[in-house]
């Protein structure tokens, strides 16, 4: 019984820090200006104000960089799915002449980290005047790098359907991309909640891509958006910063809370297994 | 007619002959349409650029004149006279150490509390893993709020009566400042995959050692470690190559700075690339950063076989 206390009071107080600063920066962002930095720190607003809200979206085009970020993301998580379980389905259940090798070529995209890429990647959407779009903020996640991962997991997961299943398939007459499509697709969808979290936060994310690629406020992301809020002196100015970072976490947090099973356990079952 | 008849009698119907379209044939075909996109993604996206990062690597672009000419070994002895590459890859590794360790130690310790039988775990498990969710701009903007001189953390610290220091911007705490936000951040992931991992050791194991009389903290060393040692592994492979690759908390809370404290590779050539426009010197800053990911991965995929136990 005590040691249960013990370890209640342990995860309490591990939480301050995981908790606390989501607090922190949904309630400073309804407080007044005079209130930020008042001694002692309030855990609510005082006279609560929308004032920040306001400006997030006077000083620059939020809502427009708002759809950037959502139509990016979602573009970039439909492409992955399609690109890794197509070729997940392939490396997991079809023997090919040169799938090894194939194979290799793939997952060198694992060692090969998109900073380490970055200046030739610039050149190359350079030479193709791509500067300055949204295209290699979702063709390079779609199909360079990032998307190994997303593969992996997938073959993962096909590995393990038992080949009864296809044999049944076949029976019934389907090709290859009728068992892809009818039979083992629609059993992967733990594999495919995985793949589409991990994707989504991981365009969701960006920053070094953006900033690398966009320059008219017109086609930032949120994230590049996000530092874009500073006064005259370039001191960020607080509670608009705080309010916009409030309007691009709550979304993603509320969807997780809803759906956080699916969320944690599709993760820890990713096949991740070494 | 007799020369009719002199010829064998051949079927007329066709499907006596061999199909072209085997099944072999077929499977081949398939195979390679589905992996195709991803082959050319890999290729157009990471490996003509792998090469182009070594062709640029011995030019140098005047971007004054918009010349691109051969130098040969010149970015290589840059680098080796670099006076600023010591304390970057120093940076480096004090930042990858640091938040590999803490973050696997946290992540073994709040999985290990989460696996206990008790009652609101899943609140708890969902409260640690929230940060992965919140943008990852959002979190450093808000703990860069925190840690001001006069910020949250140094109020906190004035109840007890301590004076914090300016958390950022002293040379002594700024890199273990954007170690702990990347770590509070991100280390709900390998919680819940340590969680799946312990979740799976069997019961009767724990059980036989209490048996046989071995302390908590032996049954801990001696079972439960050599048991979830696959799941170690992957997460300390995928937290070094991520913590090599982080780039916004530190262009946002210190900018490399103070002095170039917190200046790690991959913000240093960003520097050299995009700010001063030395595409030559970054993209050999880029093969270096390759090279140690390369290394890194190859060295702890080596040690997976002395030291990862496998079930017989």
């Amino acid at each position: 019984m005590r040691l249960k206390l013990v370890i209640y009071g342990v995860l309490l107080v591990c939480c301050v820090p995981f908790v606390f600063p989501i607090w922190w920066m949904a309630t400073t962002s309804l407080k007044p200006v005079s209130e930020i930095f008042a001694f002692p720190p309030t855990l609510l607003p005082g006279s609560p104000t929308m004032d920040a809200y306001r400006q997030v979206f006077e000083l620059q085009p939020f809502g427009r960089q708002y759809v950037n970020s959502l139509y990016i993301a979602l573009v970039v998580t439909l492409g992955t799915l399609a690109v890794s379980a197509l070729a997940g389905y392939a490396f997991a259940r079809i023997r090919f002449r040169g799938a090894g090798i194939v194979f290799v070529i793939v997952l060198s995209g694992l060692l090969v980290p998109v900073e380490v890429t970055i200046i030739p990647l610039y050149k190359m959407f350079d030479a193709f005047g791509l500067v300055d779009t949204h295209w290699p903020l979702i063709l390079i996640p779609m199909l360079g790098a990032p998307s190994v991962l997303a593969t992996f997991i997938m073959r993962q997961f096909f590995i393990t359907l038992p080949a009864e299943l296809e044999e049944a398939g076949r029976v019934d007459g389907l090709g290859r991309f009728g068992l892809f499509w009818r039979v083992c697709l629609p059993l992967a969808r733990p594999a495919i909640g995985a793949v589409s979290i991990f994707t989504f936060l991981h365009s969701w994310n960006l920053y070094l891509e953006p900033i690398v690629f966009l320059s008219s406020k017109q086609k930032f992301t949120i994230p590049q958006a996000l530092t874009q809020y500073v006064d005259a002196y370039g001191g960020p100015m607080w509670n608009t910063q705080l309010a916009a970072a409030t309007l691009s976490a709550l979304p993603v947090l509320i969807i997780f809370v809803l759906a956080q099973r699916q969320f944690v356990e599709g993760l820890a079952q990713t096949g991740l297994k070494g | 007619m007799t020369l009719l008849l002199e010829k064998p009698v051949r079927s007329a119907a066709p499907d006596q002959r061999p199909p072209y379209w085997t099944m072999r044939r077929r499977d081949t075909l398939a195979g390679w349409l589905m992996v195709a996109p991803q082959l050319a993604g890999i290729v157009a996206f990471v490996l003509v650029p792998l090469g182009l990062v070594v062709w640029y690597s011995v030019h140098e672009w005047n971007v004054l004149g918009g010349t691109f000419e051969f130098v040969g070994g010149d970015n290589y002895a840059a680098l080796a006279d670099d006076q600023r590459l010591g304390p970057v890859l120093k940076a480096t590794g004090l930042f990858s150490v640091g938040l590999v360790v803490l973050n696997l130690s946290l992540a073994l310790f709040l999985a290990v509390l989460l696996n206990q039988k008790l009652r609101g775990t899943v609140v708890f498990r969902t409260l640690f893993f929230s940060p992965v969710v919140v943008t990852l701009v959002a979190w450093t903007i808000v703990w860069g709020f925190l840690l001001q001189d006069n910020g949250g953390v140094n109020a906190f610290l004035d109840l007890f009566g301590i004076d914090g220091p300016n958390w950022l911007r002293s040379g002594g705490t700024a890199m273990i400042s954007v170690i702990v936000v990347q770590l509070f951040k991100n280390v709900g992931l390998n919680m819940v995959l340590f969680l799946a991992a312990l979740q799976g050791v069997p019961a009767e194991l724990y059980e036989a050692a209490k048996i046989d009389g071995a302390s908590a903290w032996a049954r801990f060393r001696r079972v439960t470690v050599p048991l979830i040692s696959p799941t170690i592994l992957l997460t300390m492979i995928l937290t070094i190559v991520g913590s090599l690759q982080v780039f916004a908390q530190i262009a946002v809370l210190t900018q490399g700075g103070p002095g170039t404290s917190t200046t790690v590779l991959v913000y240093y050539l960003y520097q050299q690339a995009f700010q001063f426009h030395h595409f030559g010197y970054g993209a050999t800053l880029s093969l270096l950063l390759f090279v140690i990911v390369l290394v890194l991965t190859v060295v702890q995929w080596r040690m997976r076989r002395r030291w990862v136990f496998h079930e017989a």
